[in-house]
């Protein structure tokens, strides 16, 4: 906290300053980091010392660091910053980090949420927990040891991870006397290794952050180094923040419905900006409307930009549940059940290929396979190797296939829709972190697209749908064309006679549904759907609603 | 309609990225959980984060029960505030005290560490398991000490309410993971990344109503172990001859009063709360008289099922 106040002022000169301090905190950025490396290359150190010098502690914890430097430090008679931030009691007792901790401190010009990460091999999935949400990577290293398997293995998560700052931070330049050839040796072995794997740029700065050197000012025994000390990097790198100028998307978290009068979209925005009057569609469905109003606790607002979390109405009352994407931009993101991704394994126990998973990407949970297995990520060279079934702390290249479409994004241009996790059904547990880079499935997709022209899903309640489905029928042979109605009655009796009334099976009809009515439309039928399904299980094709048949002439919708 | 998108985006604060972070996490809760129940303890962060599932769900009311674990030894003003803001949410709030503490009379003054075991410690876990509550909101912030730097968002709970600290799930971007096991639980801290500063600061932008003892007054004290409390009520044992004496005080954290140590100040409005912030010199638990029992005592009580 380096704002400094005069003490005991009256109320009122209180409130200017704060009112000026909150105006100043209004405009003030945030940044999240995170420090990893290899063990014992000092980072809790740094992280503590970085909390020190900012003035982020208190009086009562540094008492406290006084007490517990003496009781458990390694550092002799000096502060051991290490015990700011090793928090659990067995991490103490190892002397080791084992676990992600967050930390937080301020300066006059940002303020800074800290993933402090560990560096033992078997505690890498931890590290990727801690990357996955920051902005920038301090890696660090030994001036001692140099470049290690540790500090090219992190490397490749953050270059995974898409983390744009990369600070490679040498540590410990007082025990190799603060030597500029030995800094510029370690520079230039990891420049080598950077480049190799497509990480561009970092910022490389000598330190020692036991002794507070390049941490919060420049070290005056290192005056060779004309860089910025940390701290001064840290305030002043540029933020790649979420992209405010790309096109909107709200994955729709919860609909939120006090009463029949109100049927609000809530969610966070994730990309782009929204105005009320703005044209949307909807995926998957790919059903079109206009955002009527843009609801808040504080009234309604005539902007939301990413980042924010907000309610939207639509002027159509539509059934758009959780897990489908309002988006301004439909033809930025995939509908797809194929997905291709690097993925990080985070369980002990192996990837079983012929399990199935959780997949959750947005608000959205599917049941996943791995369909191929294309590579290994060598993470010593950040080069492909064998494939094999991924084991702890292994990152693979492979292949996805899902029970149902999903509306996902590359996760270079869109992380909310391109991030994914996945989670063993029985265990519960997280056991992999995924990031798309591809969509396998395009080619069949183009293909299904192809023929969903072919494709009506027919919407409304079931006695409603079937008036409907005769009514479409009829039309569609008035034009000379071969239709066909798929309904209940269709797939009862061979179809599906295997399937129950539960909600898996449930699903399972309307796959069977699907892929029957994808075959007839490219036997050249057009196919009217007439069977239970969800919004958004009604792909592909169109939804048809009793007002379309009324609204659209036949040459609209026909054909 | 359909007029393009001219505004130029308005860049989001550090409050503004704190409040959306929330508000994701708490709507995330109740799209994916069967019965959530927010804890709300009437401090300062308790109110930050009724104010976020406020907004979170506006225009309905949030769509979970408040629960108080109360130990019959808060401060008065805090269950004047309580049943006060129970009304104006919208909420149904539901006090649970734990029968066998109010059948044995536990207090602060005669059983000491005994009291946070049953009233809170105890009392949680019966609350929970007797409404069958599948996920707690809870409004502990990780700079508040440093076991809860290393808590998870979403922390998971063994049927027996014990938290295993080794064994977390990795939580990745804003992808939170709810599945669970039969009797498992879920605590969820919406204000993770928020510091004291920040809870300060959201307060006074939001007018967010607080407990009155926040801000300095002068309040009858006593001393004891070094802690200055106040006498709230004529079950403060007084030694022989003590008077209570008045002081200019205000509490950077509440819970009962006989365990809660005031500061000296006079503080008496918000923006004078904030300017002491900023040039503080003490962090708020010290005024806790659970945390002093060692570095990991915050630790073993949180295995043991402590919020």
């Amino acid at each position: 906290m380096a704002t400094a106040f005069q003490p005991s002022l009256s109320a009122d000169q209180a409130l200017m300053e704060v009112e000026a301090y909150l105006d100043r905190a209004q405009r003030m950025s945030l940044l999240r980091l995170l420090t990893c490396g290899s063990v014992d290359d000092g980072k809790s150190t740094l992280l503590g010392r970085l909390l020190y010098d900012s003035k982020a502690l208190l009086e009562d914890q540094i008492a406290a660091l006084h007490v517990d430097s003496r009781k458990s430090g390694t550092q002799g008679d000096n502060l051991d910053f290490a015990l700011l931030v090793d928090g659990l009691s067995a991490e103490r007792e190892q002397g080791i980090t084992i676990d992600v901790a967050y930390r937080y401190f301020a300066t006059d010009k940002r303020k800074f949420i800290v993933a402090d990460t560990p560096g033992h091999e078997q505690y890498t999935r931890n590290m990727v927990t801690g990357a996955s949400t920051a902005d920038l990577a301090i890696i660090l290293v030994d001036a001692r040891k140099g470049v290690l398997t540790q500090t090219r293995r992190h490397s490749c998560l953050v270059q995974l991870l898409g983390i744009r700052h990369v600070v490679l931070a040498v540590n410990k330049m007082d025990l190799v006397d603060f030597s500029r050839d030995r800094f510029n040796a370690i520079v230039a072995d990891y420049r080598a290794f950077a480049d190799d794997i497509g990480i561009d740029t970092f910022t490389a700065i000598p330190m020692s952050a036991l002794a507070g050197d390049n941490i919060a000012a420049p070290s005056a025994a290192m005056s060779w180094y004309g860089g910025p000390a940390l701290l001064e990097h840290l305030e002043t790198v540029p933020l790649s923040k979420r992209s405010m100028q790309g096109a909107f998307h709200l994955p729709v978290q919860w609909v939120n419905r006090p009463d029949s009068g109100f049927r609000g979209y809530a969610g966070r925005v994730s990309g782009g900006a929204v105005c009320r009057g703005d044209a949307v569609r909807i995926l998957p469905s790919g059903r079109r409307s206009t955002i009527e109003r843009i609801v808040t606790f504080d009234g309604e607002i005539e902007q939301a930009v990413a980042g924010q979390s907000i309610t939207l109405t639509l002027t159509d009352e539509l059934d758009c549940s959780r897990g489908e994407v309002i988006t301004a931009e439909a033809g930025l993101l995939e509908v797809t059940d194929r997905l291709a991704a690097n993925l990080v394994w985070m369980a002990s126990e192996v990837l079983n290929p012929g399990r199935s998973y959780w997949l959750k990407i947005g608000s959205q949970t599917v049941s996943a396979t791995i369909g191929r297995i294309d590579h290994l990520v060598d993470v010593d060279s950040g080069r492909p190797a064998a494939a094999r079934p991924l084991g702890l702390n292994d990152i693979g290249h492979l292949e996805l296939l899902l029970d149902r479409a999903v509306v996902a994004s590359p996760y270079a241009t869109e992380r909310d829709l391109g991030a994914f996790i996945l989670i063993d059904k029985i265990a519960n547990t997280t056991v992999a972190a995924g990031m798309i880079d591809g969509f396998p499935g395009r080619r069949a997709a183009d293909d299904r697209a192809a023929h969903s022209d072919r494709i009506f899903w027919l919407g409304g309640n079931k006695e409603d749908r079937s008036a409907l489905a005769v009514r479409a029928f009829r039309r569609l042979q008035a034009t000379g064309r071969l239709a066909f109605i798929l309904d209940d009655e269709a797939l009862r009796d061979g179809l599906s006679s295997d399937l129950g009334v539960n909600e898996k099976d449930a699903t399972e009809r309307v796959r069977r549904a699907r892929e029957v009515a994808l075959l007839m439309a490219r036997a050249g039928l057009d196919v009217l759907i007439a069977i239970d399904a969800p919004s958004s299980a009604a792909w592909p094709g169109r939804i048809i609603e009793d007002t379309d048949v009324d609204q659209l002439g036949a040459d609209e919708w026909v054909i | 309609m359909n007029a393009p998108t001219t505004f130029p985006p308005k860049a989001l604060s550090h409050l503004d990225e704190l409040e959306a972070e929330s508000i994701h996490i708490l709507r995330e809760v109740v799209a994916e959980t069967e019965r959530p129940v927010m804890l709300y303890s009437v401090g300062k962060d308790s109110a930050v984060m009724l104010h976020l599932a406020r907004k979170a769900f506006y225009p309905a009311p949030p769509p979970f029960p408040l629960l108080h674990v109360d130990t019959t030894w808060k401060f008065r003003d805090m269950y004047v505030l309580r049943n006060r803001v129970a009304l104006d949410s919208g909420m149904e709030l539901i006090v649970h005290r734990n029968p066998d503490a109010v059948a044995r009379g536990i207090n602060p003054f005669d059983h000491g560490s005994l009291h946070t075991d049953l009233w809170k410690t105890e009392g949680l876990r019966q609350a929970l398991d007797e409404h069958g509550f599948d996920a707690a909101f809870g409004g502990a912030r990780r700079d508040e000490e440093k076991s809860r730097a290393k808590e998870r968002i979403f922390s998971f709970r063994s049927a027996h309410h014990r938290w295993d600290p080794k064994n977390q799930r990795p939580e990745l971007w804003s992808l939170y993971n709810a599945h669970k096991a039969k009797g498992e639980t879920i605590r969820v801290f919406p204000l993770s990344n928020w510091t004291e500063l920040d809870i300060w600061q959201y307060i006074y932008a939001e007018d967010i109503p607080i407990v009155p003892l926040y801000l300095a007054a002068p309040r009858p004290t006593v001393i004891r172990d070094g802690l200055i409390l106040m006498v709230d009520d004529d079950r403060f044992p007084l030694n022989e001859g003590e008077v209570p004496v008045e002081r200019s005080v205000r509490f950077r954290t509440l819970g009962c009063y006989p365990l809660t140590g005031a500061v000296e100040s006079e503080a008496a409005t918000l923006p004078q709360i904030i300017q002491e912030m900023l040039v503080a010199t003490t962090s708020e638990r010290q005024g806790r008289a659970i945390d002093r029992d060692g570095g990991a005592s915050m630790e073993r009580k949180k295995q043991e099922g402590y919020f």
